[in-house]
């Protein structure tokens, strides 16, 4: 199995739109959309005979108003300030509370209950290119990188129950625990940077992070042609440190409409500029040992 | 005070670029505003302004360090442990802190019965002031690099809003999960900025979502219209919810915001438009409490 992770530290870069590209190049693969806060590639490959479980993201502490007594002891254990009262009522901010349960293992009137958060959903399904792995994480709940590893886990799976050798991870935004939850244990880190400040200083951030686990990523700057100057800077910062920069990709309208119309750039051009260096990077980087 | 998030759940539609620039226009306009950037895992709105640092504070948890030698391998902090932080394997006499997967909750010290438990801080992140003109304007919220979860080093960050302040805007992490949740509740308004394109709907609508579960009222910007298709205008207009603004796609807009630069520095016209949204959202948020 060779797995290759799409990153980006600063979102809407163009991660989805790439890995989607490279998933509709040759062959059959296994695409697993690692963004479970914000998934986007069910709505571009339309998976049939799909499969799903549900996954508990985490606890709230909910209150048994007849069992408490008011004593507010969980007020002083809690480290979230998720708990208050008022009047001698104790509340519980829902939105604050880590669920981590200890005001319902403190609270000497057994009066708190730990309630599963169990609305996210892992989903898995073919599509004409192979095989799709998602996960959705329901609004407001927390441990994406749980359910992250619940994506990587089925596609395992996945990938082994259907001979696909190839594995597509395109990753959330950022640089948290569901991003290191999809770079852990890949062959290779792509991440995708455009040419602003803000670019830049989020690549810096990406790349720091895959060095961490002693990789080095290689960097694709898509809508190079927006500003040359920050495509040179980056491609500066890239060369003094040793990253590789896999290819440019210009800004083109095709990519917007392509995905209006529910299509890869390759599905929808083949012969396009994009796709034809979208093709030699991937040939690249899935050649390179 | 008033607070404004900008939120998104689709990542790189804008918020930053509304953000810097709805500050930029209300310090214009005499406007007493603060701009709290909340996007810890990728901070990026102090770049856009000629800023100075004013001081940092370092943002910790609380995360334990057990003493073998008091340890009876009871298992018990292990069991009160919901993060599977601490690993044990009694008949080897191992018992090791996981520090990365630790929350800081002090469970597992509420659990030791043998005092073998004790609490160290570690960083995860720091909080920056920054002032812009000779004014302390800019918060930051900024996580290091490998740490789990940017809630913390964000909530840290809104704590520190003065609220003699007139106005705090809110630059969010995207998505809809618990570092938006964090941010927006905090917030009296959200502003959704979204793209015109069927990623940009799906992923506004998981937001409005969530904002209708909590009950906070916001508003859209569209941002890039132009690009795209027109289903995002019907989907709203089908909804009935207010259409803030639209930035048109331009490749001077990008440009402008490529150099870290500020559209509504460089047009006059956007200066007044950026500041009329806020108007407007002062004016719904006293017609709300009118209501109520």
């Amino acid at each position: 199995m060779k797995q290759i992770a799409v990153i980006s530290g600063k979102g809407g870069t163009g991660k989805s739109s790439i890995s989607a590209a490279f998933a509709t190049l040759n062959g059959e693969v296994v695409i697993a959309d690692c963004d479970v806060d914000a998934a986007n590639l069910y709505l571009l490959f339309k998976p049939s005979d799909e499969e799903e479980e549900s996954f508990i993201s985490g606890y709230k502490a909910v209150i048994n108003y007849e069992k408490c007594s008011g004593c507010g002891l969980c007020l002083n254990y809690c480290r979230f300030d998720a708990i208050s009262s008022q009047n001698n009522r104790v509340i519980i901010d829902e939105i604050s509370c880590d669920g981590c349960f200890l005001c319902s293992r403190i609270c000497p009137e057994n009066a708190i209950k730990m309630v599963p958060n169990d609305k996210s959903r892992l989903y898995s399904g073919s599509f004409k290119n192979g095989r799709l792995v998602y996960g959705r994480l329901a609004p407001g709940e927390e441990n994406s990188g749980k359910l992250v590893n619940m994506v990587r886990e089925k596609t395992k799976q996945v990938s082994e129950k259907f001979d696909l050798g190839t594995v597509i991870l395109d990753g959330p935004p950022g640089i948290g625990c569901p991003v290191i939850s999809t770079i852990t244990g890949v062959d290779k880190v792509i991440i995708v940077t455009e040419p602003t400040i803000s670019g830049l200083h989020d690549l810096k951030r990406a790349a720091e992070i895959v060095l961490k686990s002693d990789r080095k990523p290689s960097v694709i700057i898509n809508k190079w042609d927006l500003n040359a100057e920050m495509t040179d800077q980056i491609h500066e910062w890239c060369n003094q440190n040793g990253i590789k920069v896999a290819g440019l990709i210009p800004f083109d309208k095709k990519m917007v409409e392509a995905m209006v119309q529910g299509k890869t750039i390759i599905e929808f051009d083949k012969t396009n500029v994009i796709s034809m260096e979208l093709k030699r990077i991937w040939n690249e980087t899935i050649n390179d040992k | 005070m008033i607070k404004i998030a900008i939120a998104s759940g689709k990542g790189g539609t804008g918020k930053t670029f509304v953000a810097t620039n709805i500050f930029h226009s209300l310090m214009q306009n005499n406007v007493d505003a603060i701009l709290v950037d909340c996007d810890a895992e990728a901070p990026n709105a102090a770049a856009f302004f000629k800023t100075r640092q004013t001081g940092s504070f370092e943002v910790t948890k609380l995360v334990p360090v057990i003493n073998a030698d008091s340890c009876t391998f009871c298992g018990k902090c292990h069991e009160y442990c919901n993060f599977n932080a601490i690993f044990i394997l009694p008949p080897m006499k191992i018992i090791n802190v996981i520090e990365d997967l630790c929350h800081g909750c002090g469970a597992c010290s509420v659990a030791c019965r043998y005092d073998a438990i004790t609490e160290k801080p570690v960083s995860l992140g720091i909080v920056k002031f920054y002032s812009v003109n000779d004014k302390p304007v800019l918060i930051e919220a900024r996580m290091n690099v490998g740490v789990m979860s940017p809630v913390p080093v964000l909530k840290a960050a809104i704590k520190q809003i003065n609220d003699k302040a007139e106005i705090a805007i809110l630059d969010s992490p995207p998505g809809t999960a618990c570092p938006f949740i964090q941010t927006v509740s905090a917030s009296d308004y959200v502003i959704l900025v979204t793209e015109p394109t069927p990623f940009g709907l799906s992923d506004l609508k998981q937001s409005i979502d969530t904002l209708k579960k909590i009950d906070k009222p916001f508003g859209v910007i569209i941002n890039r219209a132009g690009l795209g298709n027109k289903d995002i205008y019907k989907w709203l207009k089908n909804n009935n919810i207010a259409i803030l603004a639209e930035v048109p796609f331009s490749q001077e807009i990008a440009h402008i915001y490529s150099e870290g630069r500020l559209i509504a520095d460089s047009d006059k016209n956007y200066e007044i438009q950026f500041y009329n949204i806020c108007n407007w959202i002062k004016q719904e948020l006293n017609d709300e409490v009118l209501m109520k």
